[in-house]
């Protein structure tokens, strides 16, 4: 499938799709298992508090197969781990933080084996009352971070001044990444005391460097791989790295290889989800439903420690204002710390939970003044100077997205449809329909800004053919497709004749992890500059052998150079440079510039850029059951010049569906005593194939990055997971179409929008 | 094609692995299709979950009976159950020409992201190839919805199935046919665990005296046992190959439903005989479950939210039960005993259900409500049987449920407050009221207390409206849930 054509800004499938659907794509658990391999299981904590920690192994040290049972005692080095607080212990010290948190380590020659022996050992810990919510963790005062707060204006005064005032109270739900793959890692010991590592993780930096530390070795004698994730979406990027440190542990103290597969029920009960937050809020708005003032009290559950909790209210309180203008505000936000598993990073990173604050409020404004929703946010977005300003200071430039609005308002036929669905529903008793639209606008960058940089170094080889390295991973994403692609574009050789690599911490150090939608923007243009280097060096050599004059300079391109009318093969080049003792390897590096953050002040440019889309979709309730289907959806999304577009409609179609879920189907319930009760797909409920909207209708919005990116594309693998919210503006919609007054009837909607919730809330407005 | 009963049973399990034949004898009878694969090196099929609900370890298998392939959970089948098989693994769809039609469509739509999911997909794919029934939309769903992607969003992939669904390629696959086993019965023992598969009732019958002897028909329900809670049962007694216990007849006037008939063919043969249960299975688990699942497992597991038994008892099938005592019939009322537990003595099986048909004056309706409309638990089933006289007076009443009890159970107080009444708004009305006395459902993480009280009486409101709006009630288009209330999306 040689594609000659250009390789950027057109279709192409993914990088590894034959591998895909031949079952011959590799990933962690199918690497064939090196001689010796042991198999570790891991023993979990039966409570949800405790202290005085005793473990007792004796009978699971002798039993069938057993090599080694190892517990926090047995790590050499440092036994915390932790991307950013250094607060979580490998393995449980002396107290334990959560139902289900790893306790000890089993290693015996077969995973059964090594899974019997772990019933046997025997946890014990003297009980504590835990603390399972947000509201509670805030009586005990609980709290990972202090209050970060971001203001402009006197909100007070907005808020006294307003013809309308609001007081709400948001609660959004955790969501399990649900990957298909779960955790995996396999260490396998190396000359003179290194160690291999393959993880499946979005952060094979962060894998090495816990291991080093861990294992009190120096970074250079740990090297991490990762083929390829079965997804990842925020759930590997620091989770993944506990599993492969005890896998590291494990190879380190028997000297032979272990692999650390999680089954699916353990991973769900181990790993941590994305935050569930309660947002208190109150709106004042003017008579037309402009905004006024806002002010808003975060507060998220970040579980027993801080893993990446911090960044991730960071973003949601810079996503506080979506596409809209605030004039005056107060955002403040907290990480309350609870008895449960860490919460983590999950695609959106808090911008979907912050976001769906301010929605809250539009929706409420909308039906207490009586407009409609879509007219309320229509006159809040962004615009031109001063309307341009976000809430810490950095300017929007030249907002897209009231034009966006319209062109979709449109091309969908929303008021058409608000007609026919007015009088569908005056006429049917049990079926209602509705419509909701919701823009986002999306940072793109890390926050913390020092992340923002990625290498690469790419390998030309004397037959023309080339291997690319680059710090990124992927995990479905299609990251090595846009990055083989563009250094396919910069070389001018088809894709086919480039290799991409296991990303691996041996060819490219220190990098960041695979995340925040940047993986393109920032190992793209890395890529780029490595490419182009080494085609600067082929070009006096391409130039001789096609003898062209001084100053003339050849072009590369479908895998020939051109000059003067005549071509030579890229391959004839390259082994010419051989000959010549040109260098034909060269490194590229990326930091992303001019952003910077001060949280103190709450003030800076954290984002190099931000990234459109709006959504409208029509869903039918049926009122008897509180079931739902969504009919329609329509969206408008901004990836600036896309990449790759297939691959971009892609994300956009996976990330709305995934967003649905977070919202409709899915719920993570523990018991009383912290247990996790919702830890398989038989009640833990992702989207199927019959949630999907019976009609997809997506568009590009097909116009240049404003910000210098690679390409001038936009980042997309997290901003349209926030239009799943439009699902609930419709949901809310149709329901409110079940009460007698429609303009007085306050949808009270409880999330997930599970047909429980839903029939609740019919049944409210029914009784109206 | 399997061979006589009087033949010795095998002992070595054949079976035919992308058409390599191969024989195994030291696998733990309780070993997983899956476990066995991935041991072995074929590593093209995932583990996503090990309970029968992501379909990343789908393969298909040719079913003997009906010559066709059938996508199936490699994780919930236990090795003997594919004795003298034909598997197809997702690497042994490719051939020397290239990829298969299921794989080429899928790379084609851009079907995989992470792909983890993709090779289950591709052989739910690989099935629709060779079948002639996915003429509408909603079966196209139902052929995937046993294969869950976090990914892509499906449209991709439901793209790529409509472009092969019933293509039909002329390959070695459509050209394939059962392969015969090595004897009648299988008696396979390994690592200490037993499973055997006599071809006669009186086989079956004759091992079930055996006090430690669990019966295992599909095992879509046994084998959550042993992948989930570690369990290792060291005799399973499969009744799958005893034919008078398979299969869907007439006998004069009575339906007979054998107790080992899959899912999927029962699916298929109620769909003009008996549609109220066809219309239940549609809402049925899975592709791959209802491939394995079967009557009787479903029954006689006596779940609550067994989805069968609620239509089952709406019709007042009964349920034969065969012993050493021979059969004794007793009425599927009486069949659940208590909170998953059955009428059977020890030593006896079930072998069938037999039912009349109801008049075509009779309506009927069976309902499902689950947090996801696929693949996925009841949080209450329910069916409804109402026939009428001349005046429009109820002279027949049934309403059954599921989820709302310790058992499957019939809403007694709610027909009788039906019967002999004017089929109404008020006696409906007067119906839910004595039904909400008489339930007494659980929360749990299915649901509340107050939503399952609420969906039985709205499901008897939505019957009502159904036999309102519609003479009788289609099963087509995708509708917004299990009430058909509204026209539906015939795409
Ligand atoms: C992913 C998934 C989805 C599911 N979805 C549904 C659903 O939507 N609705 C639903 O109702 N169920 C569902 N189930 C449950 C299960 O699939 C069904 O109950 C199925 O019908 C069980 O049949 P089986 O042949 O697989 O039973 P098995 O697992 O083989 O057996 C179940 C029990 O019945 C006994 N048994 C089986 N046959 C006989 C017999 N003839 N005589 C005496 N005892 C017998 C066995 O000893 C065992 O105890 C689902 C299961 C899974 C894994
Ligand atoms: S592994 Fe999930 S269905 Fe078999
Ligand atoms: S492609 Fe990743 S789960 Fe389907």
């Amino acid at each position: 499938m040689s594609a000659v054509g250009p390789a950027l800004h057109h279709d192409a499938p993914h990088e590894s799709a034959v591998g895909h659907v031949t079952g011959r794509a590799r990933y962690v658990d199918d690497l064939p298992e090196p001689p010796g391999l042991l198999h570790a299981v891991l023993v979990t904590a039966p409570m949800a508090r405790g202290r005085a920690l005793v473990v007792d192994a004796v009978g699971a040290g002798g039993a069938e197969g057993v090599v080694a049972v190892l517990t926090a005692a047995d790590i050499p080095g440092d036994p915390y781990i932790g991307p950013i607080v250094h607060d979580e212990p490998l393995l449980a010290l002396d107290q334990i933080g959560y139902h289900g948190q790893p306790v000890a380590v089993v290693l015996a020659e077969g995973r059964e084996l090594a899974r019997r022996a772990a019933e046997q050992v025997v946890v014990r810990a003297e009980p504590l009352e835990p603390v399972l919510g947000i509201e509670q963790g805030i009586a005990a005062g609980r709290f990972h971070t202090a209050p970060h707060t971001i203001t402009r204006g006197d909100v007070e005064a907005a808020l006294a001044g307003a013809h309308l005032l609001i007081t709400g109270e948001v609660q959004t739900p955790a969501q399990d990444h649900f990957y298909l793959e779960t955790q995996c890692a396999l260490a396998i010991p190396g000359e003179g005391g290194s160690l291999e590592i393959w993880s499946s993780t979005q952060h094979p930096t962060e894998v090495q460097r816990a291991t080093a530390g861990a294992l009190r070795l120096p970074q250079a004698a740990v090297s991490c791989r990762v083929p390829r994730m079965g997804g990842g979406f925020g759930g590997k990027e620091s989770q993944a790295t506990q599993p492969a440190v005890l896998a590291a542990l494990g190879a380190r103290h028997t000297g032979r290889p272990v692999k650390l597969w999680l089954d699916r029920s353990e991973d769900m009960r181990i790993t941590g989800k994305r935050h569930p937050f309660l947002g208190r809020y109150r709106a004042g708005f003017d008579a037309d439903g402009r905004l006024l003032g806002l002010e808003v009290q975060l507060y998220s559950d970040g579980g027993w420690t801080a893993d990446l909790s911090g960044p991730v209210m960071d973003r949601a309180l810079f996503h506080l204002d979506n596409a809209y203008h605030v004039p005056a505000l107060r955002f403040s936000g907290r990480v309350v710390q609870t008895d449960l598993p860490s919460n983590t990073a999950f695609r959106g990173f808090g911008g979907p939970q912050g976001i769906y604050v301010v929605e809250d409020a539009l929706e409420r404004a909308a039906s207490r003044l009586g407009l409609p929703p879509e007219a309320v946010r229509r006159r809040n977005y962004y615009g031109d100077a001063p309307r341009d300003q976000t809430p810490y200071g950095q300017r929007v430039p030249g907002p897209p997205i009231a034009a966006m609005h319209d062109r979709l308002v449109r091309t969908a036929g929303l008021s058409r449809r608000r007609g026919a669905i007015a009088a569908a529903n005056a006429v049917s008793r049990h079926t209602k329909r509705g419509l909701g639209l919701v823009p986002v606008k999306f940072g793109i960058s890390f926050t913390a800004s020092l992340l923002n940089q990625a290498g690469a170094l790419v390998l030309v080889y004397a037959d023309g053919t080339v291997q690319l390295n680059h710090g990124g991973t992927e995990m479905g994403q299609g990251l090595h497709t846009k990055v083989r692609a563009v250094c396919a574009d910069v070389l001018g050789v088809p894709v086919d004749t480039i290799r991409v690599m296991d990303t691996s911490t041996d060819k490219i150090p220190n990098t960041s992890a695979t995340a925040a939608s940047s993986g393109s923007d920032l190992n793209g243009a890395a890529v780029a500059e490595a490419a182009r280097r080494i085609r600067e060096r082929m070009v006096p050599i391409a130039a001789s052998l096609l003898g062209l004059d001084e100053g003339t300079s050849p072009t590369f391109r479908g895998g020939e150079v051109y000059g003067e009318g005549r071509s030579i093969s890229f391959a004839e080049v390259a082994n010419a440079c051989w000959v010549q003792q040109i260098p034909l390897s060269a490194t590229g590096f990326y930091r992303t510039p001019g952003i910077a953050y001060d949280p103190q002040q709450g003030r800076g440019t954290p984002f190099f850029y931000f990234a459109w889309g709006i959504a409208l979709v029509e869903v039918e309730v049926l009122g008897l059951t509180g079931e739902h289907r969504i009919q329609r959806v329509d969206i408008l999304h901004d990836v600036g010049n896309s990449l790759i577009p297939n691959i971009d409609v892609g994300q956009i179609e996976g990330a709305f569906v995934q967003g649905v879920g977070w919202l409709t189907g899915e719920e993570v319930i523990h018991g009383d005593d912290g247990r996790c009760l919702t830890h398989g797909p038989s009640t833990y409920k992702v989207p199927s194939v019959g949630d999907v909207p019976l009609q997809m209708r997506i568009e590009l919005l097909d116009q240049p990055a404003e910000a210098d990116t690679i390409g001038r594309s936009k980042a997309v693998g997290e901003p349209p997971f926030v239009l799943g919210i439009a699902v609930i503006s419709a949901l809310r919609d149709a329901i409110g179409a079940f009460g007698e007054a429609e303009a007085e009837a306050e949808v009270e909607l409880a999330l997930p929008a599970t047909p429980e919730a839903i029939l609740r809330a019919v049944e409210a407005q029914r009784a109206r | 094609m399997r061979s006589s009963p009087s033949a010795e049973p095998s002992t070595i399990l054949r079976f035919v692995l992308n058409g390599v034949a191969l024989q195994e004898s030291e696998a733990r009878p309780t070993t997983t299709l899956l476990q066995w694969l991935r041991r072995r090196r074929h590593t093209g099929t995932k583990e996503g979950c090990a309970e029968g609900d992501c379909g990343a370890c789908t393969v298909a298998i040719l079913d003997p009976g009906s010559g066709r392939w059938r996508a199936i959970n490699s994780c919930l089948v236990l090795l003997p159950m594919i004795d003298g098989c034909q598997v197809v693994t997702v690497e042994g769809l490719a051939s020397r020409n290239g990829l298969h039609p299921a794989q080429r469509a899928m790379v084609q739509a851009q079907g995989s992201q992470c792909g983890y999911c993709t090779p289950g997909f591709v052989m739910s794919l690989f099935e629709a190839c060779y079948r002639s029934d996915l003429d509408q939309p909603w079966k196209l769903d139902d052929q995937i919805c046993g294969n869950l992607c976090r990914c892509t969003g499906y449209r991709p992939i439901r793209d790529a199935l409509a472009s092969v669904a019933g293509q039909r390629p002329d390959d070695r696959f459509r050209a394939a046919s059962a392969p015969g086993t090595s004897g009648a019965g299988l008696r396979y023992e390994a690592g200490g665990q037993r499973f055997d598969a006599p071809t006669t009732l009186e086989g079956a019958l004759a091992l079930l005296r055996s006090p430690t002897v669990r019966i295992v028909a599909g095992a879509t329900d046994l084998g959550l046992e042993i992948t989930q809670r570690h369990a290792h049962p060291p005799h399973l007694l499969s009744l799958d190959r005893i034919a008078e216990l398979r299969g869907v007849a007439f006998d004069g006037d009575e339906l007979v439903l054998g107790a080992t008939t899959a899912l999927s063919e029962l699916e298929d043969a109620t769909e003009d005989t008996l549609p109220i249960l066809h219309r239940m299975l549609r809402y049925f688990g899975s592709r791959q479950i209802k491939h394995r699942g079967t009557l009787g497992g479903n029954l006689c597991n006596a779940s609550p939210i067994g989805d069968l038994a609620p239509v089952l008892l709406a019709l007042d099938a009964d349920a034969v039960l065969q012993g050493p005592q021979g059969p004794r019939t007793v009425p599927l009322s009486s069949f659940f005993v208590g909170y998953r537990t059955t009428a059977l003595e020890p030593g006896e099986l079930l072998a069938q259900i037999r039912l009349r048909p109801p008049p075509d004056s009779a309506r009927l309706g069976a309902y499902k409500v689950s947090r996801r409309r696929e693949l996925d638990i009841s949080a209450v089933s329910a069916a409804v049987q109402i026939r009428l006289d001349d005046q429009g007076q109820v002279t027949l009443a049934r309403l059954a449920l599921g989820g709302v009890g310790a058992t499957p159970l019939r809403a007694t107080a709610a027909e009788a407050a039906l019967l002999g009444r004017p089929w109404s708004e008020e006696s409906v009305q007067q119906a839910a009221h004595a039904l909400d006395q008489q339930l007494t459902p659980l929360s749990d993480p299915r649901g509340s207390s107050w939503f399952r009280h609420t969906l039985a009486r709205n499901l008897l409101l939505g019957f009502y409206e159904e036999t309102r709006l519609q003479p009788f009630t289609p099963l087509s288009g995708r509708h917004t849930g299990t009430l058909i209330l509204s026209p539906g999306d015939p795409r």
